[in-house]
């Protein structure tokens, strides 16, 4: 099963608390998580802290599943950091600001887990 | 012991300054009145990953050098490029934004803060349609009515709502809280949205559309509105509408909800225009929640020095601005810098996967007190001090406000103004006094 999401990416007070610890687990486990309601985990058939692959036209990572009942059916929240870019839009539509809210997203469960920080960092040399 | 009090926490926009800071034996042992955020910024810094010495990549890896070779180093990185950008510069304070804006007109750079990924937009729709603003102490005085729109201070800027907004109490709002109706527009329910009086969730990427709904209802053309506008109904907009034109004061904090949706600045300049129609029937402002504790800084420092705000190409020898084209990512994606230099900001961690695929590709110098995502693509790299708690400096609140931060601990690391100078000095002697 494919979830066809809507993915945004935001602050969140953890991902704030540790913005200057970013090679320490506690950044890691703040920003490689995907939020969807409950009834969008069920749907993936997950649970919270499985893994989730979350592709789009852009890339693709591994994250957590975390349920937030906050969002509507069909809205992916990534806390904004190296997970979160992995997959949105670098397009700026001409006025400076990539797309970090509002990007499809293909989401599925995976048996990847999140890759740590300086790994994910190290794709880039690819 | 040492207990300073008033002191200045430099994390996010809010910049708190009634913080009380326990120094024992240069170490920050207590914090009061921080939120989490600034906690950890304050206590926390003795735990986390401090950049210890100046570091070269050799043969992939980053290795120990001493600091007249990284500055050696550096300066010859950015002789030598056509185009450097130079990025960042909003985790730091007014002074060294200053000297970064010197390096790169001498070294004929393009030089862009956070901004870039933040409210870029909002500073293009300010230009367009102006920004009625007022400063927070006004809000916390005047307003009885509070918009978060696009935006989510429980999270973002912890303290906002009690200092601020929201709960404070003031001096038409005595009641705090009680005096005040709080509305939060958003696409999901977040913790602020819990708080609020009246939540209005709309279709992720529509702000525009209730914007020009909320427009044509208080100009009085409710005729065509048509029943349902980005999910949310006719009659709410209209009830939303005529709890602005009775309002006494109302204040539209907006986020990255409105400058990083579809339709970017278009929508900032929407809310502009806006609270332009309500101050026909009432007053009303609008404030940037700003992130960086010193992005506001950035564009008043590179406002007064180049007339520009943020995206300034110096690569003609004369300041040229044009986000969308000098943007940091749109120059990133495009191929269009040979170099790079990032101080006081983590592209590795905020910028989309092609800008860092390209930054990998070019030489980066990095000036940070900590190790992050843009350490690894980091090429020289300089330990920094943290200003606001090791290196004293002006910094410029979310609304404008300029506020001097003072030093709380000694350190042994030079600070970004020290390193900027020392950078340009260095140009200088290279480009033989040029």
């Amino acid at each position: 099963m494919k979830l066809e999401a809507n993915l945004i990416s935001g602050r969140t007070a953890y991902q704030g608390a540790y913005l200057e610890a970013k090679t320490h687990k506690e950044y890691f486990d703040a920003c490689s998580y995907c939020e969807l309601n409950s009834s969008d985990l069920a749907k993936l058939g997950v649970s919270e802290g499985d893994n989730l692959s979350v592709t789009t036209e852009f890339g693709d990572v591994s994250v957590f599943a975390k349920a937030n009942d906050g969002n509507p059916d069909g809205l992916a929240f990534i806390p904004m950091g190296p997970w979160a870019n992995a997959v949105l839009s670098p397009d700026t539509h001409g006025c400076g600001m990539p797309g970090f809210k509002g990007v499809p997203a293909q989401i599925e469960k995976t048996g990847e887990a999140p890759l740590e920080m300086k790994v994910l960092m190290r794709r880039y040399y690819e | 012991m040492a207990v300073i009090t008033d002191a200045i926490c430099s994390l996010c926009g809010s910049l708190c300054d009634d913080i009380t800071v326990t120094v024992e034996d240069n170490v920050i042992t207590d914090v009061e009145r921080a939120c989490i955020l600034g906690r950890n910024k304050f206590v926390g810094m003795f735990l986390h990953d401090r950049i210890e010495s100046p570091m070269i990549r050799k043969n992939g890896e980053l290795v120990d050098v001493s600091y007249e070779e990284a500055i050696d180093e550096a300066a010859k990185i950015l002789v030598n490029s056509k185009r450097t950008l130079s990025y960042g510069w909003c985790s730091t304070s007014c002074e060294a934004i200053s000297k970064a804006i010197q390096l790169a007109e001498e070294t004929g750079s393009l030089i862009d803060s956070t901004a870039n990924v933040c409210h870029g937009p909002s500073a293009l729709a300010v230009q367009e349609k102006g920004g009625p603003s007022a400063t927070l102490g006004a809000v916390k005085n005047r307003a009885d009515v509070v918009i978060f729109w696009g935006c989510n201070p429980a999270h973002a800027h912890p303290r906002h709502m009690s200092r601020y907004s929201s709960f404070s109490k003031g001096f038409f709002t005595q009641k705090g809280r009680k005096d005040r109706k709080m509305i939060v527009i958003d696409v999901r329910k977040t913790d602020t949205a819990k708080l609020a009086d009246t939540y209005v969730e709309i279709d992720q990427g529509s702000d525009y559309l209730l914007v020009t709904a909320l427009r044509s209802a208080i100009n009085g053309h409710e005729d065509v509105i048509p029943d349902t506008v980005a999910g949310v109904s006719k009659e709410d907009v209209l009830e939303l509408a005529n709890v602005l034109k009775e309002a006494k004061y109302t204040c539209v904090f907006y986020g990255m909800g409105v400058t990083q949706s579809r339709s970017k600045y278009k929508n900032g300049d929407g809310v502009s225009s806006l609270i332009s129609d309500i101050n026909q029937h009432s007053k009303a402002v609008m404030i940037g929640m700003r992130g960086h504790y010193n992005v506001t800084g950035f564009g008043q420092v590179a406002t007064w020095e180049t007339g520009f705000p943020m995206a300034i190409d110096f690569t003609r020898g004369a300041p040229y601005y044009n986000p969308g084209e000098t943007g940091a990512n749109d120059v990133l994606t495009r191929g269009d810098v040979d170099a790079a230099i990032i101080s006081a900001a983590d592209p590795g961690a905020h910028f989309p996967q092609d800008s860092l695929k390209y930054l990998a590709k070019i030489p980066v110098i990095q000036i940070d007190p900590y190790a992050n995502p843009t350490t690894e693509l980091s090429d020289v790299v300089f330990p920094a001090a943290v200003v606001g708690v090791e290196a004293e400096g002006t910094a410029y609140r979310m609304d404008g406000i300029s506020l001097r931060m003072k030093k709380l601990i000694d350190t042994k690391f030079k600070t970004d103004e020290e390193i900027a100078v020392d950078l340009i000095n260095k140009v200088r002697e290279l480009k033989g006094g040029a």
